[in-house]
Order: C-alpha cells, then sequence, then structure tokens
C-alpha cells in the first residue's frame, strides 16, 4: 500500500492579510509547478474586511473609510463569495491543494472544507451543520442559524487557494457592519459563543488541521523549516 | 475555422456559471495555458485557461451573466489560422453551419468534461445543406438525441439562438406524452387559465404546473443590466415562496375611525413622551400581535413533516428602499408594550433605508406585516416571508360613506386589512377567525388608551 501523499503544515500567525495573499499566490505557482506538495497554511489576521469576487459594495454596511477608523482594512480579493470578515480570534486555514491529485470537482472540495470544520466544531462539544445552496458551516439547525465558519476558494489550474475562516474567540461585534457573505438572514457566532467558553486557537488549529487530513487522505507533516520566501514574504 | 471556448464543469454537481472576468479583448492573442477568463460557481472562483495559443475572435457571454455548463461563451483561432475579424463580425448575427463547431473539437482543457466527442462526428455524413441557428452543444447533442433539426426550433435567445429551454419548449410540445412529468401531474385537474386567479378564491389549493422561464428579447435599443444582488434574493424568495406555500388571500374591511380619533388625541402627548411619531403601524401590529395570542397556528412555521409554534411573536415589517425590499424583524414583540412597538418599528424602519441593519435583524420572523398603502392601494395579495405561514397587508385608510346604525350613513375612516395565508396549514375558518379578532380589536380600540 502506498503511504498517503503529504500535507505540509504551516503555521504563521498572525499574518497581515496582504502577506498571507502574496505568499499563498507564490504556493500556487509553485504547487502548479509541482515543486511542492499541498501545503495548509494555519493563520489568523488583523482586522480586516475582504470582497470577494463575486462581492457587492452595498454588503460593506459603512465606507472602508469608517471601517478603518475601526481599525479594519477593506481589500478586495481573488476568492470567490461575498464579503467577509477577518481579525483576532478567528482560525484562518489557507490550503494549497491540487483538486487534479485529488478530485478534479470544486463543489467536492467545498464539501471537504466544510466536512473539516464541521468535525472541528464537534470536537469542541458544538454542533453544527451544512445548509443547503448556503456554503459555510452553521449552527443553530431548525432554529436561527448562525455562521460558525465561511468559505471562499479560488482554483486555478486545479490549484485551489484560500479556504476556511473559522469563528473560535472572534468579537462577533465586526460582523455587524457587513451583511455577511451577502446573505441577509445570517448572522456570526463563534465557538466561544456556542460553548460559553474561549478555546485555545492552538487546539483548534490542531483538531482543523487533523479533520482536513484525514478527509483529504493526506499524511499531516510540518512543512520543512526552510520552505523558501515563507518567512521572507510574511513582515508586511 | 475557429474553436468554441465553452463554459467547463467544475463539477459533478455543477450545472451553472457566471463569467467574473474576461483577460482577454477580442482580436487579443493569448498562448496556450494563460488565463483566458474568470468564472464564479457558488464559493468558488476559477480562472478558464485557453487551451491553445492564438486569437480571441469573438466573446459571446459577456462578464457578469451566468450560464449553462458546456455552453460557448467565445471563439479562439489558432495561431497561423486565417480568420480575420471582420468575417467574424458579419457571421455575427447569422446562423453558422451546426456541425461547423463540433467537428471543429471544443479546446480539450478548457472543457475538460465536454459531453462533445469531436472523433464521432468525423465519420459522418455532411449534413444537408440547411441554415442552422446558434446553439450550445448541450442542445446541439439534445438535438441529435431526439431527432430534432434545429432549424425548426423557434429560437428566443439574441440573434435566434436556440437555448435549452426553447429545446425543452419544443420537445413538450413534440412529445406532449412523453413530457407528463408523472403520476401526480395526470391526476391534476386543469389549471385555471391564470395562475393568480387562485390567490383570491378562498377554497382548496390548485396545483399550477410551472411554467418554462422565457429568456426575455432584447431588442435594440434596450438596456440590459445584470440584477443586483438584492433583486435577485427577492425574486428567489418569491418565487420560492409562490411554489412553497398554497397563498390564499382574505380581505376584511375595517372602520378605523376610533383609532384615528384615539390617535388624533394622544398624539402630540404620545411623541413627546416616545420621542417618536405616532402612526398608524404600531395600532395594527398591536391588534395582530394580540389575536395571534388567540390563534398560535398564524405565528408558526411549516417543516415537510411537522409544524413548529413560536413562543414569541417575532414581527416582520416590511420597508420599501429604493432599489428594493427588506423586512427587518422586531423580536419578541409580543413582550413589548405600544409605545416599545411604536419605538421598535420606527428605529427599524429608519435603520432599514440607511442600510443600517445587522443581520440578525431580518432573519427569524415569524409573522409579516406589510403596508402597500401609501400609494392608494385598496388591498394587495402580500407573498408570505418563508418560512412564517400568514402576512398582513394593511391598505390604505381613507375615509369612506358607510352604512352604520342600521340605515344611518356616515363617513368614517376606513381600511381593507388582506392576510395571505399558508392553506397547507391554516383552514380559512380560522384565518377569518384570526381576521375578525383583528377587526374588532382596532374597532373597538378603548378610548384614550394607547396602552403606555
Amino acid at each position: 500500500m502506498t503511504p498517503a501523499p503529504p500535507l505540509w503544515r504551516l503555521d504563521l500567525r498572525p499574518l497581515g492579510y496582504r502577506a498571507a495573499w502574496d505568499f499563498q499566490r507564490d504556493l500556487v505557482e509553485r504547487r502548479q509547478r509541482d515543486e511542492i506538495p499541498d501545503v495548509l497554511l494555519l493563520t489568523e489576521h488583523p482586522p480586516v474586511y475582504t470582497l470577494g469576487k463575486s462581492a457587492h459594495r452595498e454588503n460593506l454596511l459603512e465606507s472602508p473609510d469608517a471601517l478603518a477608523g475601526r481599525g479594519a482594512e477593506v481589500v478586495e480579493t481573488d476568492r470567490g463569495g461575498d464579503v467577509t470578515f477577518h481579525g483576532p480570534g478567528q482560525l484562518v486555514a489557507y490550503p494549497i491543494v491540487h483538486l487534479g491529485g485529488w478530485r478534479k470537482d470544486v463543489h467536492a472540495y467545498l464539501r471537504a472544507l466544510e466536512a473539516a470544520a464541521i468535525d472541528t466544531a464537534a470536537g469542541f462539544g458544538t454542533a453544527a451543520t451544512r445548509r443547503e445552496g448556503l456554503t459555510g458551516v452553521w449552527c443553530g439547525a431548525g432554529g436561527s442559524p448562525r455562521k460558525l465558519a465561511s468559505i471562499g476558494v479560488r482554483v486555478s489550474r486545479w490549484v485551489a487557494s484560500h479556504g476556511l475562516a473559522f469563528n473560535v474567540t472572534t468579537d462577533l461585534g465586526w460582523f455587524s457592519h457587513i451583511v455577511a457573505c451577502g446573505i441577509r438572514d445570517a448572522a456570526a457566532t463563534s465557538l466561544a459563543a456556542e460553548t460559553g467558553h474561549a478555546v485555545p486557537l492552538d487546539a483548534v488549529a490542531d483538531r482543523l488541521a487533523d479533520a482536513f487530513a484525514e478527509i483529504l487522505g493526506r499524511r499531516l507533516v510540518p512543512a520543512p523549516d526552510d520552505l523558501p520566501m515563507a518567512r521572507a514574504n510574511a513582515g508586511s | 475555422m475557429p474553436s468554441d471556448i465553452i463554459m467547463p464543469q467544475m463539477g459533478e454537481s455543477i450545472t451553472e456559471g457566471t463569467i467574473t472576468k474576461w483577460r482577454v479583448g477580442v482580436g487579443d492573442t493569448v498562448e496556450r495555458d494563460d488565463p483566458l477568463f474568470d468564472i464564479a460557481t457558488d464559493k468558488v472562483d476559477t480562472e478558464v485557461p485557453a487551451a491553445l495559443t492564438g486569437r480571441l475572435v469573438e466573446i459571446l457571454v459577456p462578464e457578469g451573466e451566468t450560464v449553462t455548463v458546456n455552453t460557448v461563451v467565445g471563439r479562439i483561432a489558432a495561431e497561423g489560422e486565417a480568420w480575420s475579424l471582420a468575417e467574424t463580425a458579419e457571421s455575427d448575427g447569422e446562423p453558422v453551419p451546426a456541425d461547423a463547431a463540433e467537428t471543429d473539437g471544443a479546446p480539450a482543457e478548457a472543457a475538460p468534461e465536454t459531453p462533445e466527442s469531436p472523433s464521432s462526428e468525423e465519420g459522418a455524413p455532411p449534413e444537408p445543406v440547411r441554415r442552422q441557428p446558434r446553439s450550445s452543444p448541450l442542445v446541439r447533442r439534445m438535438a441529435r438525441e431526439h431527432g430534432v433539426d434545429l432549424a425548426d426550433v423557434p429560437g428566443t435567445g439574441e440573434g435566434g439562438r436556440v437555448s435549452k429551454q426553447d429545446m425543452l419548449a419544443f420537445l413538450d410540445r413534440r412529445e406532449p406524452a412523453a413530457a407528463a412529468p408523472g403520476p401526480e401531474a395526470a391526476e391534476t385537474p386543469p389549471a385555471p387559465p391564470a395562475a393568480d386567479t387562485t390567490d383570491d378564491v378562498p377554497g382548496l389549493p390548485v396545483p399550477v404546473p410551472e411554467p418554462p422561464p422565457t429568456a426575455p428579447v432584447s431588442l435594440d435599443g434596450d438596456r440590459s443590466e445584470p440584477l443586483t444582488h438584492m433583486r435577485r434574493s427577492i425574486a428567489d424568495h418569491m418565487v420560492r415562496s409562490r411554489r412553497t406555500s398554497a397563498h390564499v388571500t382574505t380581505v376584511f374591511e375595517v372602520d378605523m375611525s376610533r383609532v384615528v380619533a384615539v390617535r388624533a388625541a394622544n398624539g402630540p402627548a404620545f411623541e413627546e413622551r416616545a420621542g417618536v411619531r405616532l402612526t398608524l403601524m404600531p395600532f395594527f401590529a398591536q391588534a395582530a400581535i394580540d389575536a395571534l395570542g388567540e390563534f398560535p397556528v398564524l405565528n408558526a412555521s411549516l417543516g415537510e413533516d411537522h409544524v413548529v409554534y413560536h413562543r414569541s411573536v417575532n414581527l416582520g415589517v416590511a420597508v420599501a428602499l429604493p432599489d428594493g425590499l427588506i423586512v427587518p424583524v422586531l423580536r419578541r414583540a409580543d413582550e413589548r408594550n405600544f409605545m416599545g412597538l411604536a419605538r421598535g418599528i420606527t428605529d427599524l424602519a429608519a435603520r432599514a433605508r440607511a442600510g443600517a441593519l445587522a443581520p440578525e435583524e431580518v432573519q427569524g420572523g415569524t409573522f409579516t406585516i406589510t403596508n402597500p398603502g401609501p400609494f392608494g392601494a385598496l388591498f394587495g395579495t402580500p407573498i408570505i416571508a418563508q418560512p412564517q405561514v400568514a402576512i398582513l397587508g394593511v391598505g390604505g385608510v381613507h375615509k369612506r360613506p358607510v352604512v352604520v346604525d342600521g340605515d344611518a350613513i356616515a363617513v368614517r375612516s376606513m381600511v381593507f386589512l388582506a392576510l395571505s395565508f399558508d392553506h397547507r396549514l391554516i383552514d380559512g375558518a380560522v384565518a377569518d377567525q384570526f381576521m375578525a379578532s383583528v377587526k374588532s380589536r382596532l374597532e373597538n380600540w378603548p378610548e384614550g388608551d394607547i396602552k403606555p
């Protein structure tokens, strides 16, 4: 039996959104050239509102200047999806995965990301589910749905980037300034809000990395220390 | 001959994609594997690379448009191929031979899972010389499978393009028996001519077959713009609601003279105390909330095999916006006093118009009031906000001569209240009892009492 292909785990926390984006683009190109295996980048951003390619600016309920006044940057990015927020207390997972080496099906990949987040939530005693037609991971099945994790992906020559934002102890007040993901009936929640106590981000990162690797059929290994550019780009 | 560029299928369950960006302009050259255009499907954006080095000669699907998988979105001419732009422009409105694109072969990489197999066509005898309208590979395949000549199918797309819907409609007409969806439809009595009329007839709802969507026809000088997110959401919700609930609307006429008098007598003092203008809306809201306490089945949600009776009344109040409609929700409206209702409704409406609602403020409604009256409508037949089961429409309050006290005629302030309810859950008698309760509460509003 051949061993499962490796998945390099790389923790860089905290990391500015733009720096992480640059780094992802670099990783995507390397992955396309097959210079590296699949990589799972785990990070946490300073406050930032990001607009996906399908974003509607009206879903930002305040001007970029007003949001800057609150300490958050606004960035237009190239992932799928609408508006979302990243910030302290939110675990962000960017898997750089060649779908050609897995399944050439971007929806199946979205479902895999959801499955990893659902498994992670369950690991901390929180029941989360999918909602038909609304990509992401939700709490409050049957009652008022609350979004625990958001998903937005970009695929370039079958290499996926961007990924999953999982609220652990995120200050949910940040979400009141946007129509998150363009879904008007979506409230945000966090693992802390659901469980009633703060959960360490490290523990959630461990669980999510394990779950994601298992669902993708990959063997989780630490990324080599000398992964080129990894730290050089991390400054900005 | 240029090759078709098709909307690739990015996964098994993916049926359509939106072109978000053309990275190459018509007439520009592109290298094989360089990004040609970007597409969005659900939460994924994908860069589609060119399958060959050449020149983009035609863009058939502009940015912002959503098309089904395998639709031809543009054409690319291989390097060195003699294909002038002028020639393309000329052929633009003209039908092209149907076999042209097919024998050409779709670009392999841009179309990883295209069902079209170029080689299977090569040995086929040439089609008779008949001008063929434009269509997608999917439609051409359907035509082959059903032995249909595309020239016989009326196309509703631009330049007479035959869409999948056109083909389905054509096949439906040609094969009515085969098109019957199933045993349910067989039992369906003939549908009434207009689906709308079922709304106004309190009685058994009649299932109405869903008509195939008709593509809008765009003529010279018409303006076409993509839908905003809000408009798409509204459109989706409205259609889904009409498909989900068995809408029936019952209309009551209510004498508002007493409420109008109470408001006139207490308005100024109330406004000073509450800090908000006293409109008629909190009166309707209070009457509805009290009546919901009597008839909880109207404050419920219907699932497939169960009904949820809500403990609180979360009152949705529809607010018109310049470019749409939003329904903010006043939570636990039943726990508020009259002043709390008035303040809450005013606050939500103001913030809705300012676009300053938090996402949780537009969800979780259990009953909705809408107000189609301000422009003179007598009443409307509102559409239920899913998954609720009823919505109360308040018409305009107008002075009318009415017969009172036996045979006397008096001038009274009258209003029509229209309740749309889901007949799957609510019987007509219950809906009418609820409305009678609302009417009675409004007509007998305690003199001088606006519940502080």
